[in-house]
């Protein structure tokens, strides 16, 4: 199988901390990746990495066949869509003005999007449970709105890979089932992958297949959920006990409180 | 281009045409608009024709220039600085060129010299406050808002320490230039080639300007190339400021209140508000500079006074429009 996302010997620092070293990675479509880790260890820097946001990184990382830094960034957003942990209001453009924007690496430099992808984005801002609030400001969401609204651009994108830094954040239960179930249609599928930052490791469990966990001083683990959802290597990866705990609906995760 | 915003781009077209002919009829002279319109497009050599096409004309078209540069300008630094109160002056651009021209006036250089100063100035505190900025690895858009705003502090100090040393009869000049005057405008062309060049520029990066707004990092994941968009933007916004302050001095409030106005109007996309803050920014100092040569005319005020009391109140009401929404 072909990866969609290969990292080559890649090893990242920022300031003194060591996020990975020489991490080999496969993204493959229909796999869905989640990223977990203690805070401060790195995700973001090596989702931001992985997504060709950053530059001077040891080792390289591959889009297909290309080395991602030497794609043009339009060509490199058709095939690579972001969540950014931090939402951004910006200057009050409305909720489907935003959404729309997700098509902007699809269109030429003049080009004004046309009915296909206004189709494409009231899809999503439905999907997404937003379609009351279509015409409304940025500035009047709350932060769970806007958290949708974000989701509903990146699937706008329509990439073959998605990585998502926490997509949860700011949702209820509700919503953050909801938004699970969406992104596992939308970006796990036959020519499709996703890989998602996220603290939640019940979520983590069944919304992923596979996990890829830093523990720190550059050390990485990644594979199938199974052979990684155990809780000796989570607590010794998190600095702190979590017990799991089997029941008929699989296994539910409970971090000492 | 959806409808409710072709009506806003009409409106500001229309804004601009009735504001510019309005312009030209009133004066010393009240020349009815159908005359206007006569005189612009043929010449029959009377009095009137003569004071449309050598006084008033010139004049017009130069406040109109010089409000479509600041509040193109406003709006391309509202983006690089992602804050609204993002200004053409906010980095300083102004006050290079104020304490330049200030400088020519005390040391009494002649008057041809003040348009090379102007351009000097500006381009010295813009290389100025990139380079500092520059410095480092990263180009946070607070780090490049805070040296902008030191630097131009500076020139603030060093423009009061000119004033404070300069004879007593060169201070109405001096502070003409610094509130923005029109009166020695006559020569349109330069700055209208200006923005007649950088509006069709700017709008091709207007889809990437409204991604910018998002974010910079943001926008590089949407595949905008930030590094450059973000040297295009100062420059070019640079280069405006520049132009619009060696025809005018510091004419305030036009590049921070008007696209704002055109945002408040449902112009958040750059595709519009673009050209619509030229037209719009561009009647605003043809209206406010007939008012300023005509309130108490014969004597003239200079437009920047009118502009900063027009614009503080607008500017106030938004804000708190803004609060209530």
């Amino acid at each position: 199988m072909s990866c969609l996302l290969r990292t080559r010997a890649l090893s990242l620092q920022i300031a003194d901390t060591q996020v990975c070293n020489d991490m080999q990675l496969c993204i493959e479509p229909g796999q869905s990746w989640a990223l977990l880790g203690r805070n401060g260890i790195g995700k973001t820097t090596l989702l931001h990495h992985l997504a060709g946001l950053r530059a001077n990184a040891g080792g390289q990382v591959f889009l297909g066949a290309n080395d991602i830094s030497g794609l043009q960034p339009r060509e490199r957003a058709r095939q690579v869509a972001v969540l950014l942990q931090h939402s951004n209001r910006g200057f009050g453009a409305s909720v489907l003005e935003t959404v729309l924007s997700g098509r902007h690496p699809h269109l030429e430099r003049l080009a004004w999007e046309d009915s296909d992808d206004l189709a494409i984005a009231e899809g999503c801002i439905a999907a997404c449970g937003l379609a009351t609030l279509s015409s409304r400001s940025l500035d009047t969401l709350s932060g769970g709105e806007l958290r949708r609204v974000e989701i509903a651009r990146l699937l706008t994108q329509q990439c073959p890979l998605a990585l998502l830094d926490e997509p949860l954040n700011h949702l209820d239960f509700g919503h953050q089932a909801a938004m699970l179930r969406l992104l596992g249609e939308h970006c796990v599928s036959a020519g499709r992958a996703m890989l998602m930052v996220i603290h939640d490791l019940n979520a983590a469990y069944r919304a992923c297949n596979h996990w890829l966990i830093l523990s720190g001083a550059g050390r990485w683990h990644a594979g199938p959920r199974d052979a990684l959802a155990d809780p000796a290597l989570l607590t010794a990866a998190f600095g702190h006990p979590v017990q799991r705990i089997e029941t008929d609906d699989g296994p539910l995760f409970q971090p000492h409180l | 281009m959806p409808r409710q915003r072709r009506i806003l781009l009409l409106f500001s077209l229309l804004l601009a045409c009735v504001s510019i002919v309005w312009a030209l009829t009133i004066g010393s002279a009240d020349i009815p608009p159908g005359e206007v319109l006569r005189h612009l497009t043929g010449d029959d050599g009377s009095i009137h024709d003569r004071i449309i096409d050598e006084l008033r004309l010139p004049r017009v078209l130069s406040a109109f220039a010089v409000g479509g540069l600041l509040a193109l300008a406003g709006a391309l630094m509202q983006v690089l600085l992602r804050n609204p109160l993002g200004d053409p002056y906010i980095l300083g651009v102004s006050g290079g060129a104020a304490s330049a021209v200030l400088a020519a006036m005390l040391l009494g250089l002649p008057l041809v010299w003040h348009t090379p100063m102007a351009v000097g100035g500006a381009l010295f505190s813009t290389l100025l406050v990139f380079g500092l900025t520059r410095s480092g690895d990263d180009w946070r858009s607070d780090r490049l808002l805070l040296t902008g705003v030191v630097i131009a502090a500076g020139w603030a100090a060093l423009i009061s320490f000119v004033l404070s040393v300069s004879p007593v009869e060169q201070l109405p000049g001096m502070l003409f230039w610094l509130m923005g005057d029109l009166g020695d405008a006559t020569r349109p062309a330069v700055p209208l080639v200006i923005l007649a060049i950088a509006l069709p520029l700017t709008l091709l990066r207007a889809r990437d300007l409204n991604i910018a707004v998002q974010g910079l990092l943001q926008a590089a994941a949407l595949g905008v190339d930030t590094s450059r968009l973000r040297l295009e933007i100062y420059f070019v916004g640079a280069l405006l400021t520049a132009a619009a302050v060696t025809v005018a001095g510091t004419v305030g409030f036009v590049g921070l209140i008007v696209p704002h106005l055109i945002r408040r109007l449902g112009g958040t996309d750059h595709r519009l508000l673009l050209p619509a803050a030229v037209l719009v920014g561009g009647s605003l100092l043809v209206l406010a500079d007939s008012a300023a040569r005509t309130l108490i005319s014969p004597m003239q005020l200079p437009v920047g006074v009118l502009t900063a009391l027009l614009g503080i109140p607008v500017f106030l009401f938004l804000l708190h429009a803004r609060g209530k929404a």
